[in-house]
């Protein structure tokens, strides 16, 4: 799965939880889940168990850790997709 | 000494089994209307007791106070409930829902509870038996914790001063408004969203039909179960909902220039220590007497002001036992005593939050001019005519100015609060 596909597939997914529409509608891969989206820290967690879902692939503490903002996620997405 | 402050009650909210909002709640108790209904998943589950009082919240009114966010793996009838009940009651005082940088540090809340998120405890109970702790999401802390309402309210309302949870079982919700008075009264606060809550369902009434304290005797005709002061009286109905009230120092509110419902006198709250006749589940009379007189002295009134009580009176066989000692605290019998009235004939026994959807219907009484009618009682108990005057014990609609009401509610624990209303 590509960038594109997988940013087309997170859009849906971050969308119930995000609290700056316009820093949403402009995402880039360096946009961050907290500072720019103004997600609650808390809901972090409710994404990635979404994510596991939506991707069949379980993420790791270790690599959930590392989930803050759009390119590490993808970058995480696509190592646990080739692991399957 | 320092002078205390008056305190004034200038917003109410409910959300009863019998009529959510203050105008269906009120048109309700006028009309004797019963919110007792069959409940199936009580019968699926074999329920000695398969009646029940829940409110009807529809999905379009939840959607007015809650967020789509919010109402993801949402799962506690409690918050739901006090959530409206105490939104709705800051709205009735007047009062704004502002979206400031800094909280309003004058207005906090104590609102009480006995559990919290029970379904939701469960959801999350079963996942974690089965190693899924991982999936439990971010959702189930808030929902469970204790004080999960108040949590809720203060956010939604961006309050600044005291937010808190308090249980009392059945006297937490008049025990919330007491201990609201008394922050406002001592200064600490110019306002206080108080009232409680109760979660319904198997899992919050089970552990009560196990006791077989619920009666068994009208799964085929619910709106008859709840029978306070009755003859036939064979155990309360198991009831949830939410009350809420604002409470406002005096001079706030005449500053505001907003509707004042009536005024807080006094009261009390003390425990028989389950000493005496008191146990965990049975009142000492002794404690329950001195809470009523000392709510009396608090209130600087003397018991023949008292116009009308609205009892604790479940529809249990302590019933002629809490009007005996209403006898006793206040002196008065027979046709002396004042009118009396049992909120739980029509919605069943609330539990954490019987006492504050009482206060609520209380107010109500002093500010429109009536006393609504106990219904299921046409048997009156043999016991409780001995003690009183059995016209005391209102049937029927009565229009009636009403300058002071009592309050009063008892609980597991051998714990009571009783409080002073006064027509403003």
């Amino acid at each position: 799965m590509n960038k594109e596909e997988i940013i087309e597939k997170l859009k849906p997914i971050v969308a119930p939880f995000v609290k700056n529409e316009v820093a949403f509608a402009n995402l880039t891969d360096k946009t961050d889940f907290i500072t720019d989206l103004n997600i609650n820290s808390a809901n972090l967690v409710d994404i990635v168990l979404d994510i596991e879902e939506a991707f069949e692939i379980e993420i790791d503490n270790e690599s959930m850790e590392k989930m803050l903002n759009i390119e590490n996620t993808i970058a995480i997405i696509q190592t646990k997709l080739e692991e399957k | 000494m320092i002078l205390k402050k008056r305190v004034v009650i200038t917003g109410l909210g409910i959300v009863a089994p019998n009529g959510v909002g203050l105008d269906a709640f009120t048109n309700a108790i006028k009309n004797g209307n019963s919110g007792i209904k069959h409940n199936p998943e009580l019968e699926r589950l074999q329920f000695s007791c398969q009646i029940a009082g829940t409110p009807l919240i529809s999905e379009e009114v939840k959607r007015n106070y809650f967020s789509e966010l919010e109402l993801r793996n949402f799962n506690s009838t409690g918050i739901l409930y006090g959530v409206i009940a105490g939104l709705d009651a800051w709205k009735d005082a007047g009062l704004d829902i502002e979206n400031n940088e800094n909280p309003d540090w004058n207005s906090g809340t104590i609102f009480g509870t006995g559990t919290s998120g029970i379904e939701k405890f469960r959801e999350a109970i079963y996942k974690i038996d089965d190693f899924q702790t991982r999936r439990l999401g971010s959702t189930v802390v808030a929902q469970t914790m204790g004080s999960g309402i108040s949590a809720y309210l203060g956010g939604k309302l961006g309050l600044g001063n005291q937010v808190t949870t308090n249980s009392s079982a059945c006297t937490t919700g008049t025990e919330s408004l007491l201990m609201g008075f008394e922050r406002i009264q001592q200064g600490k606060a110019k306002r206080m969203l108080v009232g409680s809550t109760s979660d319904s369902g198997p899992y919050i009434w089970g552990g009560f039909d196990a006791m077989r304290v619920c009666t068994f005797k009208h799964n085929k005709s619910p709106e008859k179960g709840s029978r306070p002061m009755s003859e036939t009286a064979s155990g309360f109905v198991p009831g949830s909902g939410a009350g809420a009230l604002v409470i406002e120092e005096l001079e706030s509110a005449l500053a505001r220039g907003v509707r004042i419902y009536a005024e807080i006198l006094g009261g009390n709250v003390n425990s028989g220590g389950q000493r005496g006749g008191g146990t965990m589940t049975s009142p000492n009379s002794v404690a329950v007497q001195k809470c009523i007189m000392d709510a009396m002295a608090d209130a600087n009134i003397n018991s023949t002001e008292i116009d009308v009580i609205n009892g604790h009176l479940t529809a249990t066989s302590k019933d002629a036992l809490e009007i005996e000692n209403w006898t006793k605290a206040l002196n008065r019998k027979g046709t002396n005593f004042p009118y009396i009235n049992s909120l739980k004939s029509m919605i069943g026994h609330g539990l954490s939050a019987s006492g504050s959807m009482e206060c609520v219907a209380s107010i109500l009484q002093i500010y429109n001019d009536f006393i609504f009618p106990t219904i299921n009682c046409e048997d009156l108990n043999k016991e409780i005519k001995t003690l009183i005057s059995s016209d005391r014990i209102p049937q029927q609609f009565i229009k009636k100015s009403i300058n002071v009401i009592a309050k009063a509610s008892f609980g597991f624990g051998d714990v009571n609060g009783c409080v002073i209303f006064k027509k403003f």
